[in-house]
This record gives structure tokens, C-alpha cells and sequence, in this order.
């Protein structure tokens, strides 16, 4: 029973894997159960057991932390932001953003202007798991 | 309240003096797997790390790599089960390791890139590709049981750390 476990676990840390990586693209159910080697039908419910959230949800947060980092970080402009992360739609990209961060691309821009930073001094894999606002 | 705040401060200012003055290096770090000879394959014949220890304990098997020619820290490839553990607890463990939210560490390389080619030629599972940081060159992947591992690449001379507000 334990190893049926590990063996699904495994498989949706690839497909979560592939969010993190490729999180710019366009990505669908059915590309992230192909990479998880399960079918459609089951691969959001086995995410969820998993990971605790939807696929769906996980993707949301790891596209906002990135807009994040790039509206703290660059001098994109929102919209290029939006289409940077893998948004494409700026109505739904500030939406989603301000469902889950709070306040709106500019207004969270505009708190961080000139002050931000501490995210760049350590380590980036350990920055974008961590400043990855939670679900 | 700020009296107190000072003397704490002041007692673990003291602390710090005598334990750095006891603790000189790491010797072991420990990396949770689900089987120690599919770790083998891994760590020795696919990372370049060789054996320090193959000790048979009975009913557990102590056995540790660590990068040739560096004398610590030995990574000691353990395996979650009895004695150490109940059955809940090793199937806990065995989960968390499955979804790679248990173990980690962080190597250092003299050629970040070279090494990438390197194994991913070997079928290591990459989760991201060398990237430039301010702190050196670093990619990342996993073990087969799922483990995060970074491969860094430290920048040449003082690394500087990026100022508050830095656009990139």
C-alpha cells in the first residue's frame, strides 16, 4: 500500500515539477497527466491528495510568485508581467493576483518600490519556494 | 521588557562565544532514502561520490558517500525503518521523501555546466536547467526517490550581494 503511495507521489512531484519549470507556457490537464503517467480523470484528484490544493491552484500561486519577483525585482510593465508568467489574460492575471496577494500588481509594485531585494540575497530555489505566497 | 530583551541578548552573546569555540565541522549530514543500493547507483556511479562506509548492523545497513577527496562531510544514505521506526512512521517518512519534502542538500562544483551535460546524459532528472545568479552558476534535480539536490557553480572572487530595489 505504502509503495502504491510513494510510486503516485513521485509521479506528481514530476507533473508539479513541470508547473515550476515551465510555468511561462501554456500548460493543460492533459499535458500535466501525461507527464504524472495517469489519466485525465484522475490526475487533479491524485495532485490534491497529494499536494493538498488543485493543480490548477498550485500553477496560480507559482505564476504570481514570479510576477512577484519580476514587478519587484524589473521594470516590466504589468501587462508584460502578466504574459511573462504564463497569463494570458491581464483581467484574469490581476484577478488571480489579487485574490492571492492581496492588493493589485501596481499597488503591490508600488509598496516594494525601492525597497525590495531580499529575496535576490539568498539562494533562488530557496527564495521562489519560499516568498511563494501560500494557498 | 527591554531590560529583559538586553539580558537575553547579553546571555546569548556568551552562548555564542563558548560553542564556537567547541564545534569545529560538519562530519555527517543525513540523506533519507527508500533503498540504499538504488542510492548507490545514484550517489557513487552516477554523482561521482564514493563509499566511506558499508557497515552491516543486522537489521540496519550504516552507509555513507562523500566527495572524494574531501574528508566531510560523509552523507549518510539512511533508510527509514525498524528498529529506528515504526511501521506508521517509515511509511510517513517514505512519503514525505516521495514527495520530495523531506531531505535536501546543496553541492558545489567547479563546472556547473559540464556536470549538467553530464548527467543528464546519465538520466538524472533535471528540474532546472544552469542559471546565472548573483551567488554563481546553479541548476537543480532529484534523486530517484525524489530528494531536491542543487549543483552550484560559486562565482569567481567576492560575491556581491544585490542592493535593495536592484532591477535586473
Amino acid at each position: 500500500m505504502s509503495e502504491k503511495i510513494e510510486e503516485r507521489n513521485r509521479r506528481m512531484l514530476r507533473a508539479r515539477d513541470r508547473m515550476d519549470r515551465s510555468f511561462a507556457e501554456p500548460l493543460d490537464v492533459d499535458g500535466l497527466a501525461r507527464v504524472a503517467h495517469v489519466s485525465r480523470a484522475h490526475f487533479s484528484r491524485q495532485f490534491r491528495a497529494t499536494f493538498g490544493e488543485s493543480p490548477h491552484r498550485y500553477l496560480q500561486r507559482r505564476r504570481v510568485e514570479r510576477a512577484m519577483e519580476f514587478l519587484r525585482e524589473t521594470d516590466r510593465s504589468v501587462t508584460d508581467v502578466c504574459f511573462d508568467v504564463g497569463f494570458n489574460s491581464l483581467g484574469t492575471f490581476s484577478r488571480t493576483f489579487r485574490e492571492i496577494v492581496g492588493e493589485s500588481p501596481s499597488d503591490y509594485r508600488a509598496r516594494f518600490a525601492g525597497e525590495a531585494g531580499a529575496a535576490l540575497r539568498v539562494p533562488a530555489c530557496f527564495a521562489m519556494a519560499w516568498t511563494r505566497p501560500a494557498g | 521588557m527591554c531590560a529583559f530583551r538586553a539580558q537575553t541578548e547579553k546571555r546569548t552573546g556568551e552562548a555564542r562565544v563558548s560553542v564556537t569555540a567547541m564545534i569545529n565541522h560538519i562530519s555527517h549530514t543525513f540523506i533519507t532514502v527508500l533503498d540504499q543500493d538504488e542510492a548507490l547507483d545514484f550517489y557513487v556511479d552516477k554523482l561521482g561520490m564514493e563509499v566511506r562506509t558499508d557497515a552491516d548492523l543486522g537489521a540496519m545497513r550504516f552507509l555513507t558517500v562523500a566527495v572524494p577527496g574531501q574528508p566531510s562531510p560523509e552523507i549518510v544514505l539512511i533508510r527509514p525503518g525498524a528498529p529506528m521506526h515504526d511501521d506508521a512512521t517509515e511509511a510517513q517518512l517514505r512519503e514525505l521523501v516521495s514527495k520530495g519534502a523531506l531531505s535536501t542538500m546543496i553541492i558545489a562544483t567547479d563546472d556547473c555546466r559540464g556536470d549538467y551535460e553530464r548527467l543528464k546524459a546519465a538520466g538524472v532528472e533535471f528540474t532546472q536547467e544552469p542559471e546565472d545568479r548573483f551567488y554563481g552558476l546553479d541548476c537543480g534535480f532529484r534523486d530517484p526517490f525524489g530528494n531536491p539536490i542543487r549543483l552550484t557553480q560559486p562565482a569567481e572572487g567576492p560575491i556581491v550581494v544585490p542592493e535593495p530595489g536592484t532591477k535586473i
